[in-house]
């Protein structure tokens, strides 16, 4: 049975593997490695564990059930298997820092620190091993009016039907590319939602160059499943394709989109409009915690360089599922069972036969499982000027507001990278940290000085990677050199007793 | 612009939003619980004061904040609604010392 740990107070001062998010891979990691014995503390945002594919999949109703399809279903049996593991779950808990453990507050045993924050508590939490599995995010989708209210991520409608059975009650356009946009329409049409129009910005060339992929994906899992999907959509609504720019209208909301094919243009009434242009890896905790990371082309985004283990650049630090680039949620969970026993065997639980063994079945289902997937990646590539938007009115920076033409002239000046962008502008300071802007703003600079984004380089992540208020930061337990360096002095507990 | 699908049975929760009570499902998040009751812009910018709702629902993109029982700031989507929470609008940014 897991233990559920409630407040900060419950947490032990150290784990075996501090194993970071509850989605697939996360799941996966910790019971693989509890199972060998390790003390596992798994850490993770939410309210229930899941993550976002799984969310909410305990709780769901067979009409849930049937409404989101089996993929979703297949959750409830990864977390039955879950809740009857050996472990320590902290649900609802932050996690803000991870790197390796401070020469003064460490104790020496272990090699990382964690730092997270439980019911408005902060505790730094020491570690011999530590697994990332942070997910991905959606790809920022800016164009001009994807900043107004009654616009949102495709994923957050799909966020709203599995947790709070809310759906759509207007008029509803889907726009963007990707096998995540048609399944949210066909949940949402099975759902009785009025789905408008699917708005396919998908560019046109993609077939093409997809096309020498054609086979691996033709036999595998995904395929069928793929075909059902586009054949409901286009049956049961309007899906326009070969469009070239959107704008969203409305005054305060949203109430219009505009798509343009081309020269032609026609415009949608609409009174939601949810946006999908594909995932990419969330690298805000990785890169914090240090971890060297790539450009990568098919995925057209960053991802942190592990090897087949997942083991990250850190020493102790491994990346399992989407965090270390997009694979859906089988291949997600089979990474994060590999990591969990890599862990295992470094922590010496696990005998090098017994590894290899498992290790080598856990490969070939892992090749099995990510059949076809190089086939979707160049399928559905979001078109560059849906990456970069040719409108200077557009904001690529939600949080600041800063917008494609502010940058555009930032880039003129010949900043080197988003850093000095940053630090120029403003893009990216706000509070979602760079995860709305990081990737337009590197891809702008890289397309402006005609380099990869590779070269560019992506924003300097640091800890803390989530808000943390100054009150939870100076109630961190502090040693007594760190102490007399910021007051001079210590107080203590005798010197106390004497002023009572 | 958001529907409670009808197989859907949890109990109520009431709350209230800038001082008006509202009504949630047990286990939606603030964020949720605001679409729900039909609040699609929940708080203007620091920058241009310009309206914003929530976009993300994952806590990613920080677009509904809200003040929760006095406290700015707070991640809307990330909060679970409880009975007799306290959920305000922010308009623009939150002040040190603003927090009661």
């Amino acid at each position: 049975m897991i233990q559920n740990v409630q407040s900060a107070a419950d947490l032990a001062p150290a784990y075996d593997l501090v194993v970071v998010g509850a989605g697939p891979a996360g799941l996966s990691a910790a019971i693989e490695a509890s199972t060998h014995g390790l003390a596992v503390l798994l850490a993770d945002e939410n309210e229930s564990p899941g993550g976002q594919i799984y969310r909410s999949v305990d709780r769901a109703s067979d009409a849930d059930l049937t409404r989101m399809g089996p993929d979703y279903a297949a959750g409830r049996r990864l977390i039955e298997r879950f809740r009857s593991a050996d472990l320590s779950y902290a649900r609802r808990a932050t996690v803000w820092s991870v790197g390796p453990a401070d020469e003064e507050t460490g104790d020496g045993a272990h090699a990382l620190e964690v730092g997270i924050s439980l019911g408005g508590i902060a505790r730094p939490i020491a570690a011999d091993r530590v697994i990332l599995a942070t997910g991905a995010l959606e790809r920022p989708f800016p164009f001009p009016g994807w900043t107004m209210p009654g616009v949102m991520a495709a994923g957050a409608a799909q966020i709203l039907v599995k947790s709070s059975g809310l759906v759509p009650s207007g008029r509803t356009i889907l726009a963007g590319t990707g096998p995540l946009l048609y399944l949210l329409a066909s949940q949402l049409l099975r759902a009785g939602v009025s789905v408008t129009a699917v708005v396919d910005t998908t560019p046109v060339e993609n077939c093409r160059l997809a096309l020498p992929h054609l086979l691996s994906f033709a036999t595998s899992p995904y395929a069928l499943k793929g075909l059902k999907l586009l054949l409901d959509v286009h049956r049961r609504t309007r899906v326009i394709r070969g469009v070239t720019a959107i704008e969203a209208f409305g005054s305060g909301q949203f109430s219009a989109l505009r798509v343009r094919r081309g020269k032609k243009s026609l415009h949608i009434q609409g009174d939601l409009l949810l946006l999908h242009q594909g995932i990419a890896p969330n690298l805000n905790l990785t890169l914090a915690a240090g971890c060297d990371y790539v450009w990568d082309e098919r995925l057209a985004a960053f991802r942190p360089t592990v090897d087949v283990c997942g083991a990250s650049s850190v020493p102790g630090v491994s990346i399992a599922g989407d965090a270390a680039g997009i694979v859906g949620a089988v291949a997600s969970a089979l990474q994060g069972e590999l990591a969990g026993l890599t862990a295992a065997l470094d922590l010496n639980r696990l005998g090098q036969g017994a590894y290899q063994q498992r290790r080598n079945q856990l490969s070939r289902e892992l090749a099995l499982a990510l059949r076809g997937r190089t086939f979707i990646e160049h399928r559905f590539r979001p078109g560059k000027t849906f990456r970069v938007p040719e409108d200077d009115g557009t904001i690529a920076c939600r949080c600041e507001e800063i917008t494609v033409g502010k940058l555009r002239e930032v880039a003129a000046l010949g900043v080197p990278g988003p850093n000095q962008m940053k630090a120029f502008t403003r893009c990216g300071m706000g509070p979602c940290q760079g995860r709305l802007c990081g990737l337009t703003a590197v891809e702008l600079l890289a397309q402006y000085r005609d380099v990869s984004p590779g070269e560019v380089g992506y924003y300097r992540l640091r800890p803390p990677i989530k808000p943390v208020t100054l009150g939870e930061l100076a109630a961190l337990p502090h040693t007594e050199i760190a102490i007399v360096a910021v007051a001079g002095f210590v107080e203590r507990a005798a010197d106390g007793a004497q002023g009572k | 612009m958001f529907r409670r699908l009808s197989d859907r049975k949890e109990s109520s929760v009431s709350f209230t939003f800038n001082g008006v009570p509202t009504m949630a499902s047990q286990g939606d998040s603030v964020a949720a619980a605001l679409l729900a009751a039909g609040h699609c812009s929940t708080r203007r910018t620091p920058v241009s004061g310009a309206a914003r709702g929530p976009y993300c629902m994952m806590g990613v993109c920080f677009e509904c904040l809200v003040k929760i029982d006095g406290r700015p700031n707070r991640q809307g989507c990330m909060t679970t609604v409880v009975t007799g929470m306290r959920v305000e609008t922010q308009d623009g940014a939150a002040m040190p010392g603003q927090e009661e």
